[in-house]
């Protein structure tokens, strides 16, 4: 066992300012994981030279890989830094801020380009009201298998992060929020107007920007089948286009 | 008027649900988070959500449902809510499903129902093992079609701190910190919906999330609005131990045939599968015939300590039992279980399809939070028209969710929380919307220098959080104060101890004032926040341990054994109810008792004449004052417990 565990750790004051890193150095404790570690700084934050210093301050809530704020990346990998156990990681152990989003600061990133890729697509299911409507439709168990994998993404940036084509200068919607238009595209209900999410996808930043280097998939944490996603919605766009075609 | 606004503080389900319902009905609604909605607690439930659909042809109803709820909570929840919650329930779970969530579905196409503790009937539908998770998504979705249409306006990265409050002592707005520039203000509002969560952090280590530290409705209570039942923490009987969370293994896991067992041998060093059958103790199913490892949360969470501290039978001597699921097919437990599995992979490394999991009891719930009120019809249900429904004891400041306290009494059946939190978010809804169309004028049109005041107490008081240069770390600090109401305030209380942790807490409180602030620095810096919540979090521990200090009685998840009232083992539930007809026309006929039962029976009606009350807290002189309120039981006789 050793003693001790190494944390580089690459840190920014503002948006603004430039980067550095830094070195703490803590007593290791069996099965921590990095935000256990990230604790453990927070009530001694001293580093490596000894000198007092800021808390590093990160994103994190749930603590169990069901939220996706407290992704970053570690040791160059992206990743929930909740479920990142010290034990399986490669010392010292580097962490960074995703490089994709603008730095809040420290490892907190702002991903509300994401969020924002959610109404561009419509991600909703359109509802008459909330009052007693009775049930919704029946559906198989091979849809709801489906639906679910899909519904479980958590925004939290590891596809992106992963993906060549999505950077800072395009606006690339991104792998999640194309696996978000086959979800509601294929609900009973929203798909009333699945020709108007084709229609984003067929935009600027749409579907057409996805370079099919399948990087996404792999970074996916919830094994979302994000290129099967792609090719899906890529199948709808064309049939769409077919259909204008035809139309015109 | 000018035009009105609602500001709902907290995007969990609670939050979600009454943004969405009230811009529905043309509201303009504010929400304001610590963190984007999207990241709330919420996502954590796992097991499911409670409604009497009774897909399975099990005779299961709503009334049924509204019973096993008031039983589980040891009669000390309000009726009329808890009636009105079930009957509600069926229709709540549609709309969910036809918001889209992805529930699990039956061969016919049906929403699947599991069994979960505390009832016999199939009765929680899931979305596999995130059902929160899927439910907070589908409000979410809802929630931002309403932003794209201009009705809801989002403050995520902000911080409430306190309600602003005008001479008459109404509520017209709220104190707002934004956690990235730093810069306090105040925010106007007709009303103000705190749905902010449970408090679990007050114990350090919990399944709740990181910002669950319960410090919005402290904030409040410190503005004088009365607190209830803070004592009633719900401590649930399976968590898998962990260094900064102790992660829920959920209820689920037993209501899909999970089975809890010790070795019969006290410090048996055999791995669990080498032990054979005849040597395993599974001591719920032996001690609860009927539910078995389905007890309610406080009988199960009682009886691991009990096997592990009393009988010493604890998995390697310590305070942990085996979890065994074993017994099924791979498949199955990935289809119906895959998610929570997959969590206690993740983070111990062992295959619990394999392997039976050891868990343990962790604190997971507050049945207690801010004082709310409601209006009840004459057939016991909820007139939901009222403005008073889920207002707290300060006008025009609402709570809805984990953050109020009225709907699960003593102890709170799983899967009824994701119901209670939707629940009050869409009943109180038209209510808060009367209250706002009869304000004699909109929070628009009252003058800033109401507003002034407050931002400027909260921007001195953050900067003299960050001018604080003692010694102490508050993040050490806080680990401290946790390890106190672990160690004195969890499942098994005892006077002197709560004394003492008493005691101690006023210490935590004079070593608060001596913080180091260690970062002073002006951007997106959560020191100072911390330092703020601290201080709430020691305010509520009081509140906690006073109430539980007073309260000299067993009920729900507050066990004194000093104050156990012994019910023999024979008797029946039912017996009680004859004892109090017999009193009621005037006469008891002792003789048809038999006499342990009967003496058990006295001292069952004394002590809930005595302690059937909701305990509330009021700020005074620096802490809670502790008062006691009637509960409404008027449609369901009190009456004992009995799962076996
Ligand atoms: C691990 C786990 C599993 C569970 N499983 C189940 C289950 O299967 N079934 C069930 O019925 N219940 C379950 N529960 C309970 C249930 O999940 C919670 O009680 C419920 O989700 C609480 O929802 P809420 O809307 O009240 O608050 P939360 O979801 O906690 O949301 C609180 C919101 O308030 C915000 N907030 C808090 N304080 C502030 C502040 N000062 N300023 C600004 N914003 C603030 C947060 O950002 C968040 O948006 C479970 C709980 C846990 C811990
Ligand atoms: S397939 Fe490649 S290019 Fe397309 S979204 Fe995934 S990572 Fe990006
Ligand atoms: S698709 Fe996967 S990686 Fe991408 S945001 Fe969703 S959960 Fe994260
Ligand atoms: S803290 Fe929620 S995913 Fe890590």
């Amino acid at each position: 066992m050793p003693d001790t565990v190494t944390f580089k750790i690459k840190r920014q004051d503002t948006e603004t300012s430039g980067s550095y890193w830094e070195t703490f150095i803590i007593p290791y404790i069996p099965n921590s994981n990095v935000i256990s570690c990230l604790m453990d700084i927070q009530a001694n934050p001293v580093n490596a030279k000894g000198e007092e210093v800021a808390p590093v301050v990160w994103e994190s809530n749930c603590l169990e890989e069901v939220c996706g704020a407290c992704t970053m990346l570690i040791n160059g990998k992206v990743h929930q830094s909740c479920s990142a156990l010290v034990d399986k990681l490669e010392k010292p152990i580097r962490l960074e801020p995703m490089s994709k989003f603008p730095v809040v600061r420290d490892l907190t990133v702002d991903r509300s380009r994401m969020f924002d890729a959610l109404k561009k697509v419509q991600a909703w299911v359109a509802a008459d009201g909330y009052h007693d409507l009775g049930p919704g439709d029946r559906l198989s168990q091979s849809h709801q298998e489906t639906a679910y994998k899909l519904s479980e993404c958590m925004t939290c940036g590891c596809c992106v992060e992963a993906c060549p084509q999505y950077s800072s200068d395009n606006n690339f919607l991104g792998a999640a929020a194309i696996s978000q238009t086959r979800l509601f595209n294929m609900h009973p209900t929203a798909k009333n107007i699945a020709d108007e999410r084709l229609d984003t996808l067929m935009q600027e930043g749409g579907i057409a920007d996805c370079g099919n280097a399948q990087n996404c998939v792999e970074a996916c944490p919830k094994s979302i089948p994000l290129t099967e996603s792609i090719a899906e919605m890529g199948r709808q766009v064309s049939g769409k286009l077919w259909r204008n075609i035809f139309k015109a | 008027m000018s035009k009105q606004r609602v500001i709902v503080i907290g995007g969990g389900l609670a939050g979600l649900a009454a943004t969405m319902k009230m811009a529905e009905l043309g509201m303009s609604v504010l929400v304001v988070s610590f963190l984007p909605v999207k990241r709330s607690h919420s996502v954590c439930a796992q097991g499911g959500i409670n409604g009497a659909v009774n897909i399975k042809g099990e005779g299961d109803s709503p009334d049924i449902h509204f019973y096993d709820t008031v039983k589980g909570g040891d009669f000390l929840a309000h009726q009329p809510l808890c009636k009105d919650m079930c009957h509600e329930a069926p229709y709540i779970i549609n709309l969910m499903d036809r918001l889209g969530v992805t529930f699990n579905r039956t061969p016919e196409g049906n929403l699947d129902f599991r069994r979960f503790g505390g009832t016999l009937y199939h009765r929680t539908a899931f979305a596999g093992a995130t059902t929160g998770q899927q439910l907070l998504y589908a409000l979410d979705e809802q929630v931002r079609h309403f932003e794209v249409q201009g009705l809801v306006e989002k403050m995520e990265w902000h911080e409430y701190l306190g309600a602003v409050l005008n001479d008459d002592g109404r509520c017209v707005g709220a104190v707002i910190h934004n956690l990235r520039s730093g810069e306090i203000k105040a925010e106007k509002g007709d009303a103000v919906i705190l749905a902010t969560g449970g408090p679990g952090l007050v114990y350090g280590r919990s399944t709740n999330s990181m910002v669950c530290t319960g410090t919005a409705v402290t904030s409040a209570y410190l503005q004088g609005a009365k607190y209830g039942n803070g004592e009633f923490i719900q401590i649930h009987p399976s968590a898998i131990p962990g260094r900064d969370k102790l992660r829920l293994m959920s209820e689920s896991a037993r209501g899909e045939g999970g089975r809890v067992w010790v070795p019969r041998k006290a410090g048996d060093s055999r791995k669990p599968k080498e032990i054979p059958e005849k040597e395993r103790f599974y001591f719920l199913e032996e001690r609860y015939p009927l539910f078995g490892n389905l007890v309610p949360r406080d009988v199960g969470a009682r009886e691991i300590y009990d096997i592990c501290v009393n009988d010493k039978l604890g998995v390697h001597g310590e305070m942990k039992v085996y979890l065994d699921l074993t017994h099924h097919t791979r498949e199955f437990l990935d289809h119906r279980l895959g998610g929570i599995l997959e969590i206690y992979e993740k983070f111990t490394g062992v295959d619990p399809r394999e392997e039976p999991m050891e868990i343990f009891p962790a604190v997971h719930y507050s049945m207690g939070g801010i004082w709310t009120d409601y209006t009840r019809t004459d057939e016991g249900l909820i007139d939901h028209q009222s403005p008073n429904n889920q207002m707290t004891s300060i006008t025009g400041l609402y709570a809805a969710g984990e953050a109020d306290y009225q709907y699960h009494g003593g102890n709170r059946l799983g899967a009824n929380s994701l119901l209670s939190c939707i629940y009050t978010g869409l009943m109180m809804s038209p209510g808060v919307l009367n209250y706002i169309n009869n304000l004699p004028e909109a929070a628009e049109d009252i003058p800033a220098s109401v507003y002034s005041a407050s931002v400027k107490k909260w921007q001195e008081s953050y900067a003299n959080i960050k001018s604080m240069n003692g010694k102490e770390n508050p993040y050490a600090l806080h680990r401290e104060m946790a390890e106190e109401m672990i160690s004195n305030v969890l499942i098994v209380r005892e006077n002197s101890k709560l004394k003492s942790t008493l005691d101690k807490i006023d210490e935590f409180e004079s070593r608060w004032k001596n913080i180091k602030c260690v970062d002073t620095s002006d951007w997106s810096n959560p020191v100072p926040s911390f330092i703020n919540q601290l201080w709430n979090m020691i305010q509520l521990s009081k509140i906690i341990t006073k109430g539980a200090l007073l309260r000299d009685e067993f009920r729900g998840s507050h066990y004194k054994p000093e104050f156990d009232l012994h019910q023999p083992d024979d008797f029946r539930p039912e017996t009680y109810l004859e004892f109090e007809k017999q009193k009621e026309d005037g006469q008891i006929k002792e003789d048809e008792f038999s006499p342990d039962h009967l003496a058990y029976m006295k001292r069952f009606s004394k002590n809930n004449i005595k302690w059937l009350k909701t305990t509330i807290a009021t700020y005074r002189n620096g802490g809670p004052e502790i008062s006691y309120e009637a509960v409404d039981t008027s449609l369901i006789d009190p009456r004992p417990r009995k799962y076996d």
